[in-house]
Parts: structure tokens; C-alpha cells; sequence
């Protein structure tokens, strides 16, 4: 069987992975897309978790975890399509009109 | 562990409520003409009226339901008679605003009812998760809403402002929940108490879940420095949404921020305690100095709102009975000033557009008295000058602080309420001492006035006898603590 640490570390750069997604890129897609990657570590922790205590919770957490992201990536690509309808970009920079 | 028995059914009855009548509310909004949706928001504040009473019949229950999921106490009736205060003057402060701008679609009020059941199932979670289920149902409905104003490009950023950010600090918050399991094996309030009360466990890794907790939630609350959000998404979403917005997801965000590190992670105190203490500290410094500079009047209440997410935390550091009874009263005082003044900005028009520039408001006292001497009352109450609620509100949760040997946290509160007292008695400037320009044209629906009845009438009436909001307040939390 695989180490829980082994598992956990990995989650954990997983995480770290998607958090600098999110701010490494200009490009709204790939900010969702580093948002979700990092709800999948999280997801990847729980089925950890879930391993080390024999308990079945953390992956029917996983579960609702899934059906959460996906409703989330629904509201954000409704956005993200209409803002590209409007703008013809999906730069996060083009969005500025509102400044200190 | 409890088993499943009509006790649950009982225990979610005001949630059954709500959902079904956002259900109602968009079936009807099929059968409604486009001109005539304003039942819809009349139809929905009836509902939350039921929705209240039925509330108020639950009072005094103690269930604990959904296998340690969900429960029922004082302290969730509290904040769900709150909720549903709030999401009534909001809806009574958008009907005119809607058709003015055009966004008067029956989805607009089945989203603030969504976002309302959200908010309610934050403040009964007993468990991570079932939180932060109900943490998204608020979050998303609530996107939706900062964007509902489509033709407008600043409603449009503010939403996918908040959007990102929003959906950023729930992966934190995740995966601060995921460690939690991962380490206690339990996303069960009473179960992670239980298990670091244990001893079994004292490593970097709770401590680091709970850093991340404080993150999510601090998204939520908009406290410094998970902030950034709140001047661009309070400026560019509709003000009706605004209105709502700031008050609702923040109580609820507190409510769910308070039970979880009231209830779970008491045996980590000291280290939480610091780091909300600089939250809070931070958050008063940063959210009134910068309140200063501000001449939009939404982007100076975003501000303000930082700063009285900083006098909350001040209770909600000082803890015990007396704390979290004071944040509660707190943020009860101010769901009526805050909706009160937003309301006057939804309802100033100048020149035929929306009035949302200090300028804006300038000469107001001398052509219409009335909507004058309301913005003061609120502007004083956010002020925290007597004889407002906002005072009293300072004043319980500031003697917490004192009572629980913080002063100097109260007195840092007390110097940036006086730093504060500048930007909002500007505004009473402006509208008494200046010259008005331009064409004032109040759009002052019956249903607004009524809002604004009701928000100047808390505001008074707490101002002047708290007695019976704090005792509501004590005896909420009377089994929690």
C-alpha cells in the first residue's frame, strides 16, 4: 500500500501547483483552471484522509466536493463567455475600469 | 450519534421554507408578465415573513439532527431571524431599482432567496462540511447577483472579480478542511474538539489548518488582508446587490467563523487568537484610513465595511459569553445601518443617473429634508455616535474586549472609530453645508420607504433600548457556551 505521507505530499504540491496557476497567468481560463486544480488536491487529501482512519466519509466528501466544482465551473464559464462576448478577451488585465 | 427521526424534518423546517418559496418564486415568474415581477419580491418578503414566524415557534429547541450534520439552536435562530431581516430589505430596497436598471427578471429575487438558504445553513452547520456546502450555495448565488446588472461592464468585472477571488478562498478553505480530517479524522465540530481536547495530536498541521479556516473565512468577512475584493465588487455591483451583500454573506461568514472556532478548535485558542486580533487590527487601520480618500460613496462604505469586519473581530476575539454575544448584537446593528445607508444611495438619482459620487449628495438637506436627516441617522450610527444603535453596538463589543484584558485592542477600536467619524460626517457635510447642483430626483418607491422606515427604526430603537436585542443575543447562545 502506498504511504499516507507519500499521498499527502503530493496533495500538497498539487496544491501549491494550482495556487501559483492561479497567479502566474493573465488568462481567466487557466486561473479556473488552477482553481479547480486546487479543489482536487483538496479532494486528494480528503480520499487520504479517508485511507488512513479506514472511514468511507472522506470520499463521499470527494463526492460532494465534485458535484460543488462543477457547479462552480458552470458560473464561472456563463461568465467567462459572456465577458468575451462583450470584451473579445479573456485577459484579466482588459478588465481594469474600476482603479483606486 | 442521534439516529434519523422527525426531529431532523423539524430542524430544517425554515430552510424547506425558504428553498421552496425561491422554487415558487421562479415557477411564477413564468406565468408573470415582464412588467409586473415586482409581485414576485412582494410574494418573497411574505415568505420570509413565514419563514421568521415559523423560526420564532422553533425557539428554544435544541436539535441536534443529520447524524451531527446540522443542528438547531439559539444561536442559529439568531442568525436566521437576521438573514431574514436582511434579505427582506433587501428585496424591499430593490424593486424600484431593479426596473430602473433594467434587471427586473424574476432570477433576481430567487437568487437572494438561494443565497439567504445558503447563509442559514452556515449558521446550523455542525460539521465542515455541511459549512461549507452552505458557504457555496451563498457564494455562487451571490456571484451571480454582482454581475445581474449585464449591460453595465463594471457590474460584469465586479462579478468575475469576485468570482475568482471567491472561488480562490474556497480552495483554501478546503483544503483546510482536508487537513483538518486528515489529522482528526472527523469534519465534525464537536468531534475535532474532542479529539484535540485528546492530546493526541499538537503538530504544525492543525495549526496550519486553522491559519488556512481563518483565510476562507476572512474572504468572507472581508477582513484585512483578504480584502482586495471588496472595493471593485461593492462599486460595481448593482447597489441593491451591494446593499444585500454586504451584510448577509458577512453575518453569515461570521456566524459560521464564530461556531467553528468557538466549538472545534477552542483547544488552539492562544494561537487564533493572535492571529484574529492582527486581523481585526489590521482591518480597523486599513479599512478607515483608506475609507478617507474615497469620493465614490460605495467604494467608501466597501471600506467602512473592512472596518466593521475589524470591530466584530474585536468581540469575536475577547471570546466567551460576553464576546461572541457582542459580535452577534454587532452585526445585528449593523444589517439596519448598513442596508439603511446603501438604501439612500439606491435611492438618490441625480440628473437622471444613479447618485453615487459624495459630490452627489451635496445641498441634499435643502431639497428634501427627509431623505437628509435619514442619511445622517445611519451615518452617525456607522459612526458609532449616540444616541444610534451603532454606539451601542461599539460599546458592547469594545467593554468585551476590556472585560477580557484586551483594552488595548479596545482602544486601538475606539481611536479608528474616532479616525472614521471624518469620512462619514463629511457626507453629513456635504448634504447641510454645501450648495446643491444639478437636479435632484429621488426615486423613492413606497416599498423603499418602507424599507427605510424599518432600517431607521432599528437603528433608533436598538440605539436607545438594547436591552432586549443583548439579552436575545445571551440567551441565544445560553447552551453553546
Amino acid at each position: 500500500m502506498v504511504p499516507i505521507s507519500h499521498i499527502l505530499i503530493l496533495a500538497g504540491m498539487i496544491f501549491a501547483l494550482g495556487v501559483v496557476c492561479v497567479f502566474a497567468h493573465r488568462n481567466i481560463l487557466m486561473i479556473l483552471i488552477g482553481v479547480e486544480i486546487m479543489l482536487n488536491a483538496a479532494g486528494l487529501a480528503f480520499v487520504a484522509g479517508s485511507m488512513r482512519w479506514g472511514m468511507p466519509e472522506g470520499q463521499i466528501f470527494v463526492l460532494f466536493l465534485m458535484a460543488m466544482a462543477a457547479s462552480e465551473v458552470s458560473v464561472g464559464l456563463a461568465l467567462v463567455v459572456y465577458l468575451h462576448k462583450r470584451k473579445r478577451s479573456v485577459n484579466i488585465d482588459d478588465f481594469n475600469e474600476m482603479k483606486d | 450519534m442521534p439516529s434519523f427521526s422527525m426531529d431532523n424534518m423539524v430542524s430544517i423546517l425554515p430552510e424547506m421554507i425558504v428553498l421552496s418559496l425561491a422554487l415558487a418564486v421562479l415557477m411564477f415568474d413564468l406565468a408573470l408578465p415582464k412588467d409586473e415581477k415586482r409581485y414576485l419580491a412582494y410574494f418573497s418578503v411574505a415568505g420570509l415573513a413565514i419563514a421568521g414566524y415559523q423560526t420564532m415557534n422553533l425557539a428554544g429547541l435544541q436539535l441536534d439532527t443529520f447524524y451531527g450534520m446540522f443542528v438547531l439552536d439559539g444561536y442559529a435562530i439568531f442568525f436566521k431571524v437576521l438573514f431574514y431581516i436582511a434579505a427582506a430589505i433587501a428585496i424591499l430596497i430593490s424593486i424600484g431599482y431593479v426596473k430602473g436598471q433594467e434587471m427586473d427578471k424574476g432570477e433576481y429575487y430567487a437568487l437572494i432567496l438561494f443565497a439567504t438558504a445558503g447563509m442559514m445553513v452556515m449558521a446550523s452547520g455542525a460539521d465542515l462540511i455541511s459549512i461549507y456546502l452552505g458557504l457555496e450555495l451563498m457564494a455562487l448565488s451571490v456571484y451571480i447577483l454582482a454581475g445581474f446588472m449585464r449591460g453595465s461592464m463594471k457590474s460584469n468585472e465586479a462579478a468575475l472579480k469576485y468570482f475568482l477571488l471567491g472561488a480562490f478562498s474556497s480552495g483554501i478553505l478546503l483544503y483546510g478542511i482536508a487537513i483538518i480530517y486528515g489529522v482528526t479524522g472527523t469534519t465534525n465540530l464537536a468531534g475535532i474538539a474532542a479529539f484535540i481536547q485528546s492530546g493526541q495530536y499538537s503538530g504544525p498541521a492543525l495549526t496550519l489548518a486553522m491559519i488556512l479556516l481563518v483565510a476562507g473565512f476572512g474572504f468572507k468577512v472581508a477582513a484585512v488582508p483578504f480584502h482586495m475584493w471588496v472595493p471593485d465588487v461593492y462599486e460595481g455591483a448593482p447597489t441593491s446587490v451591494t446593499a444585500f451583500m454586504s451584510v448577509g454573506p458577512k453575518a453569515a461568514g461570521f456566524a459560521a467563523f464564530l461556531r467553528v472556532f468557538t466549538t472545534a478548535l477552542p483547544g488552539i485558542q492562544p494561537d487564533w487568537t493572535v492571529i484574529i486580533a492582527s486581523l481585526a487590527i489590521m482591518s480597523m487601520l486599513i479599512g478607515n484610513v483608506v475609507a478617507i480618500s474615497q469620493t465614490n460613496i460605495k467604494r467608501m462604505l466597501a471600506y467602512s465595511s473592512i472596518a466593521h469586519a475589524g470591530y466584530a473581530m474585536v468581540g469575536f476575539v475577547s471570546g466567551g459569553m460576553q464576546g461572541v454575544s457582542s459580535v452577534m448584537m454587532y452585526l445585528f446593528i449593523y444589517m439596519f445601518m448598513n442596508l439603511g445607508a446603501f438604501g439612500m444611495v439606491v435611492m438618490l438619482r441625480k440628473d437622471g443617473v444613479a447618485g453615487e459620487e459624495l459630490k452627489d449628495f451635496a445641498g441634499l438637506a435643502k431639497k428634501n429634508r427627509t431623505a437628509a436627516l435619514l442619511m445622517m441617522v445611519f451615518m452617525f450610527s456607522l459612526a458609532g455616535i449616540p444616541p444610534t444603535a451603532g454606539f451601542m453596538g461599539k460599546f458592547y463589543v469594545f467593554m468585551a474586549a476590556i472585560d477580557a484584558g484586551f483594552t488595548w485592542l479596545a482602544i486601538i477600536g475606539v481611536m479608528m472609530s474616532a479616525v472614521s467619524a471624518y469620512f462619514y460626517l463629511r457626507v453629513i457635510m456635504y448634504m447641510y453645508m454645501k450648495e446643491p447642483e444639478g437636479e435632484f430626483e429621488l426615486a423613492a418607491p413606497l416599498s423603499l420607504k418602507l424599507a427605510m422606515a424599518v432600517a431607521v427604526l432599528g437603528v433608533l430603537y436598538i440605539g436607545m433600548a438594547p436591552a432586549g436585542l443583548i439579552d436575545f443575543a445571551r440567551i441565544s447562545i445560553a447552551g453553546m457556551m
